[in-house]
């Protein structure tokens, strides 16, 4: 065990170093803990209290085991927020704390500076220690079976949030009513009396009619434009009690605090990563301590089973940017060069590598990360591909090593960050109240028994009719449930029957 | 110290085990954590809730790798039937399932069963240990300090030293007025019990049927053990001829030959009669057979020692029969046609290995 001196020693070094680099973090402050501590920390998603869930319980359960099974040890963990906390296992030799802190303060740089976490709360860790302070009130007074009730319901809808939100600014919250007979009818331009058939012709005039019907339609459906933040939009009009509501509107608060999060995966580690290495190898380490830090360091960026590790990902594609930068390959002249040996060997000297790093680690998130960074070169030097389901022998296998399909694949999967897009289309079907929700449908379905698990969770809360429309088993179709059971509509014009299907 | 997650851990097991919110069972997946023991792979079950959401069906979906390999080179994704794929290790690997810690189990089959109708008796062989806080101490944590105690002491010493202002009664208390509560064991009451196993080892009993009698009697074992300290065990086997064996010899004895109950019964009553007074002892026995007895006299030579020496003296007398293809199983018949009106008296069929919990439940779970 290292001593608390040194390791506050080891804290001020690295924290000038950092400095040094140009990091800009808020004010970091480490805390020991022992691997107890460190797992409830974990399951808790960093924060030291958190409201009573047995969801909480399942992820330490996990953790536990898999600590005790010597399969998987946190090393490191680190919260957004101001003044940011990083834990330290307690249990780690010097050099690991050392890394540990290094690859701390450049995450905190990335939550202070990255564009995406411009809204989120840096006060959250009183903010959660509230939610759950609130959470036990209600279970105090409504009982832990209820409230948990509600709870499960709400978390099965927490990723039907809009992602883009919190940037974007609305103008007044509703639209004032537009008086009754402000607009015409219909358009009909002046003319004489005999040329009326010709300049009014009477399809002009009906279509014209039609326009005006839908405009009227569309005025009174609602909401007026699809809502794709579908938690909020329950918040607001589903018939929720005062403590329903305020559950569910902590739910949404927090997961709109983890959503960067999430969507900043690959830039996030590999940029903790890119500076970790570097202020490790450059001064840091002693002689004596290499071994352990190559140790540790390539575990970190190990990929096993073909499976993406986000921080050899993200730090080689940073490195790659800076190499580019650097070496000014990049611009229309590089683009179009087509001789490999003669792109490999470019170079001229532009050095301006670690100032694009930064520029990108402000402004860019997962998506638009790999969508402009990501390089043919790049993904056949870090020997990518692309994997299908094989449902002949229930595995996944190598589908493709093509560029094109790879970036598809990527972009597919980090959009959104790889949930469907689900919004809420209309909260008064057939003049019913009953709620309309629509999946865009991008080329895979939605998980069927989850699709319909999760309408009997959303009737709970709207206790109305609920109902999806998406692609099931291969056509469009409306998956409605009413309470009792489950009805699947097909819509597209081949067939309009009805399909009975058990509750 | 306690920490706050207990609670949710503990919330989650009895939301598992079915005891709460049975509405989320049908979520509960069967999670898997893969383990390398030498070159050999270990699965370490994980139970897992996995609440329903809107998503992706998985299959459908595929995404990108990293590594070499060639275009349909599987990767080693394994993935169950519900569309969760599951990053495994190389495929074609035989998996061994970690067992469960015996203590686990037992504490899991505590909360279902209890040893029926045991009765305090005799006086120093079983004890159930049990911390109280019911002692007054001078040293102890400051969260078990002893408001009214400390109080009263250091009102105590002030009168007697004479500080203690009649018109201004402030109480000071100093270091060594502070009372802790503290915890003293209390020993509950006392019982004894002997349990007794009876296992069928004839021709008859085939290689699976004594599986799952050993089995059974060692899970029951297991768990009386870890339940009631102190509680005493006889193994006895029979064939034609009964013999007293120790535990290891019991769970792995082959035998064979024919068949008579009757003589295990003797012996029982013979050793009950030599060293267990009824009045001071909780008597229990577990016999297990395929119920293939040899002839009828024995049968009722049976009967009579059981109306006789046994069931008046034991509270359960536990008669498991296993399925057998060779015995002709009428021993359970013939038990339930006599004295299935002795009311501690428990007959239970085991067919398969998968009925031994159910099994085990006839005869331990009175407490459902």
């Amino acid at each position: 065990m290292v001593s608390l001196t040194e390791i506050r020693k080891a804290e001020k070094r690295i924290k000038r170093f950092a400095n040094s680099f140009g990091l800009d973090f808020f004010e970091t402050i480490f805390e020991i803990v022992d691997y107890g501590q460190m797992n409830e920390l974990a399951s808790f998603g960093g924060f030291p209290n958190r409201y009573p869930h047995w969801r909480f319980g399942m992820e330490y359960e996990q953790m536990r085991k898999s600590y005790a099974y010597g399969l998987h040890r946190i090393y490191e963990m680190v919260i957004n927020n101001d003044p940011a906390y990083g834990y330290l296992m307690q249990s780690n030799k010097l050099v690991d704390q050392m890394l540990v802190m290094a690859h701390v303060y450049a995450h905190v740089d990335f939550f202070k500076n990255n564009l995406w976490f411009a809204h989120t709360n840096r006060h959250m860790v009183d903010e959660v220690a509230n939610h759950a302070t609130r959470f036990r009130r209600y279970i105090e007074k409504f009982g832990m079976d209820v409230v948990e009730d509600f709870v499960d319901a709400c978390l099965s809808l927490e990723n039907l949030i809009d992602y883009h939100s919190p940037f974007i600014k609305r103008e007044a919250d509703e639209d004032p009513e537009p008086e009754e007979g402000t607009r015409p009818k219909a358009y009909r331009m002046n003319s004489k009396g005999y040329m009326d058939a010709f300049i009014n012709p009477k399809e002009f005039l009906e279509q014209q009619k039609r326009d005006h019907e839908e405009e009227i339609r569309k005025s009174e459906s609602f909401p007026a434009l699809p809502q794709t933040d579908v938690l909020q939009f329950l918040i607001e009009r589903a018939p929720l009690k005062r403590w329903q509501q305020d559950v569910l509107s902590i739910i949404r608060e927090e997961a709109y605090y983890f959503a960067p999060q999430g969507q900043t995966k690959i830039m996030n580690e590999g940029w903790a990563t890119y500076w970790h290495s570097r202020m490790m190898t450059e001064k840091i380490l002693t002689d004596a301590d290499v071994i352990d830090y190559a140790d540790h360091h390539s575990g970190t960026v190990a990929t096993s089973a073909g499976k993406l590790n986000p921080y050899k990902l993200g730090v080689e594609l940073f490195r790659d940017i800076k190499e580019r930068w650097d070496e000014g390959k990049f611009g229309k002249e590089y683009e179009e060069c087509e001789s490999y040996p003669e792109r490999k060997n470019w170079d001229k000297k532009l050095g301006l590598g670690t100032e694009k790093m930064f520029e990108v680690r402000r402004l860019y998130n997962d998506v638009t990360f790999l969508d402009e960074f990501l390089t043919e070169d790049f993904a056949r030097e870090q020997k990518l591909f692309t994997y299908e389901y094989d449902r002949r022998d229930k595995s996944y296998r190598i589908d493709s090593r093509k560029f094109s399909k790879i970036k598809r694949k990527f972009l597919a999967g980090l959009t959104n960050l790889g949930q469907p897009h689900i919004s809420v289309e209309d909260a008064n079907h057939g003049n019913r109240g009953e709620l309309f929700l629509a999946h865009r449908f991008e080329g895979a379905e939605l998980h069927h028994d989850h699709a319909r698990d999760t309408l009997r969770y959303l009737f709970k809360i709207w206790t109305r009719p609920v109902m999806i429309e998406s692609v099931f088993n291969g056509s469009q179709g409306i998956l409605a449930y009413d309470g009792k059971e489950f009805k699947l509509q097909e819509t597209s014009a081949s067939s309009d029957k009805m399909q009975e299907e058990a509750p | 110290m306690v920490k706050k997650i207990e609670k949710d851990v503990a919330r989650f097991h009895r939301i598992i085990k079915g005891a709460i919110r049975k509405d989320l069972s049908k979520y509960i997946a069967k999670g898997e954590l893969f383990g390398r023991k030498g070159r050999e792979l270990v699965s370490i079950p994980v139970p897992q809730i996995e609440a329903p959401r809107f998503r992706h069906d998985h299959s459908q979906v595929g995404g990108v790798g990293q590594g070499d390999g060639q275009e349909g080179t599987p990767i080693g994704f394994d993935n169950d039937d519900d569309g969760k794929g599951k990053a495994g290790d190389q495929p074609g690997q035989h998996v061994r399932e970690v067992e469960i810690s015996l203590s686990e189990l037992a504490q899991m089959l505590g909360e279902e069963l209890e040893l029926p109708r045991i009765q305090p008796k005799g006086k120093n062989e079983i004890l159930t240990g049990k911390d109280k806080y019911s002692v007054v101490r001078n040293t102890g944590p400051e969260s078990l300090r002893h408001f009214k105690r400390t109080y009263k002491a250091a009102m105590k010493r002030q009168i007697s030293s004479q500080t203690y202002d009649y018109d201004n009664p402030i109480v000071v208390p100093i270091r060594a007025d502070i009372r802790y509560k503290s915890w003293k064991p209390t020993k509950l009451p006392e019982t004894n019990a002997i349990v007794f196993y009876i296992m069928d080892v004839s021709g008859s009993m085939g290689d699976e049927q004594k599986e799952i009698v050993r089995i059974e009697s060692f899970w029951i074992d297991t768990w009386l053990k870890a339940h009631y300290k102190g509680i005493k065990t006889r193994y006895i086997v029979h064939d034609a001829a009964a013999h007293e064996v120790d535990r290891e010899t019991f769970f792995s004895l082959r035998e064979s030959g024919g068949t008579i109950i009757s003589t295990a019964y003797q012996l029982c009553a013979r050793i009950i009669e030599n060293e267990y007074e009824p009045s001071e002892w909780n008597i229990y026995f577990f016999q297990f057979s395929d119920g293939d007895n040899w002839g009828e006299t024995d049968n009722s030579k049976c009967l009579n020692i059981l109306k006789k020496d046994l069931l008046p003296i034991c509270n359960l007398f536990g008669y498991g029969q296993v399925r057998s293809d060779y015995g002709s199983g009428e021993y359970i018949a013939f038990l339930e046609n006599n004295v299935a009106s002795e009311e501690n008296l428990i007959l239970s069929e085991v067919e398969s290995k998968d009925d031994i919990m159910d099994s085990i439940k006839d005869f331990l779970g009175n407490g459902m």
